[in-house]
């Protein structure tokens, strides 16, 4: 499977989707705000600075947002990253999530960890696992994270290799289980260790996610009975109709199904915790936007003058008014969705 | 081309209370409260629904409670497995009857 940008797909260009997404409904995310009470989305304080460190990845999984893949060759600078290290350096910003593609795809990955452990901020790295068997020069990511205490983040979309391989790619499911057995052997997932290894479940299609705590009961089990693994937490994560997703769903005749699933599952409280307002956005040429799917939307943050790294300002990204559309129903529906997992 | 079932009318369900909203109201009060995490928990409801909509042979049923199964987190093997208790049941019902069938022919049989 190529990218929907190699392929030159209409859905590769961000505005084509935002119409797709646009001429569903009437029923808009803002009006569905108001009607909850909730006048706009306002960011209550940056807690999370969250970087894409550019789209290449090993995998093209078939539900992926940023569209990823071996064909993409967007990729952080060691300028950009610098000049990431310096405005985090202004704040206290407590934790920086590493996102991708596969961050570690990134050739000064190593080098940007190491510096950003030096700010002693709490570090979140979104591993695919099977990046760690690659090539021979991943297969010490683990001992890696451990040495510079990294909590690792990775998408397991099911205990079972049918579905998992169905949405990441034939042979994803046995190299991901390989890779979760060489964590936890330094200690990753066990009790004790200080070392935090964490699951995300996304739904193999149309469909919302499980009960958060439900399914981390199943996957516990399931992976300790067969496979002896362990792991601290799952989060659950509703597939958002951006990119790949989107294609799957028009393409399976099951968009329009899923969108009114999205909307009919309007969740307030969720709405009230989602991901935007504590989180700030940098993609891989160093703007901002208020959220990883508003990034691969290219819905900048409001202020265009203060939307680059370049022009970062805490005192307004802290306060600012985040920017929404009829995608952010994926981050409301049922218990909610974030990077975190789920929200109410 | 013109059909019985329609699966876009699985999501008009609650219309029915167009003609009769008393009665409605109640049933889908009663329903809400069957489905909710009890005894049992809701995603063995959900299957044990799964398992009943294929004895009844429902389309708006089976499309329903394949979907709800599928955001219990039920893997298709247990809902797999659900069908077979509804079909081991229904095949079941009629071969016990096999009995009643040799008791009739023992009965008048030699």
């Amino acid at each position: 499977m190529k990218s929907l940008n190699f392929r030159h797909s209409e859905l590769s260009i961000a505005n084509e989707q935002i119409k797709i997404l646009n001429k569903f409904s009437d029923r808009s995310f803002n009006s569905q705000l108001n009607k909850s009470g909730i006048e706009k989305l306002v960011s209550r304080k940056v807690e999370i600075f969250q970087i894409n460190l550019g789209k290449m990845c090993n995998q093209t999984c078939k539900h992926c947002h940023v569209d990823a893949g071996p064909d993409r060759k967007e990729i952080m600078t060691r300028d950009t990253m610098q000049l990431c290290l310096e405005k985090l350096s202004g704040t206290d910003i407590p934790a920086v999530d590493l996102t991708g593609g596969a961050p570690e795809l990134n050739p000064d990955f190593r080098w940007f960890i190491v510096e950003l452990k030096k700010m002693n901020r709490h570090i979140m790295v979104r591993c695919n696992l099977t990046i760690i068997l690659s090539n021979p020069k991943f297969n010490d990511l683990p001992e890696f994270f451990a040495e510079n205490n990294i909590e690792v983040v990775s998408s397991l979309p099911y205990y079972q290799k049918t579905n998992t391989d169905r949405q990441r790619g034939e042979g994803v499911f046995d190299k991901s289980i390989k890779a979760l057995q060489m964590l936890n052997e330094i200690g990753y997932g066990k009790n004790g260790s200080g070392l935090i290894l964490n699951l995300v479940y996304n739904p193999a299609g149309a469909f919302l996610p499980a009960p958060q705590h439900s399914l981390e009961t199943d996957f516990k089990k399931e992976l300790l009975d067969k496979f002896g693994i362990v792991f601290n937490n799952l989060y659950t994560i509703t597939n958002m109709p951006v990119s790949r997703f989107l294609e799957y769903l028009i393409d399976s005749g099951n968009y329009e199904y899923y969108m009114e699933k999205l909307i009919n599952s309007f969740n307030a409280a969720a709405a009230k915790n989602v991901m935007c307002t504590n989180t700030i956005s940098i993609g891989w040429d160093g703007y901002l936007y208020d959220c990883d799917f508003n990034q691969m939307l290219e819905m900048k943050v409001l202020n265009n003058e203060k939307a680059h790294i370049n022009n970062f300002d805490l005192t307004y990204l802290d306060t600012r008014e985040i920017i929404t559309g009829q995608h952010c129903f994926g981050c409301t529906a049922g218990a909610g969705s974030s990077c975190g997992g789920a929200t109410s | 081309m013109e059909s019985y079932f329609k699966p876009e009318d699985l999501s008009k369900f609650p219309n029915v209370s167009e003609f009769g909203e008393d009665l409605a109201k109640k049933f889908f009060d009663y329903y809400g409260a069957v489905f909710a995490e009890g005894a049992l928990t809701s995603r063995e409801k959900s299957l044990i629904a799964l398992a009943v909509s294929h004895t009844v042979q429902c389309p708006y049923c089976i499309d329903a409670y394949s979907h709800d199964a599928l955001e219990k987190g039920c893997s298709e093997e247990q809902m797999m497995e659900a069908v077979h208790v509804a079909t081991a049941i229904r095949g079941g019902a009629s071969l016990v009857h096999g009995v009643q069938m040799m008791n009739h022919v023992k009965k008048v049989s030699m």
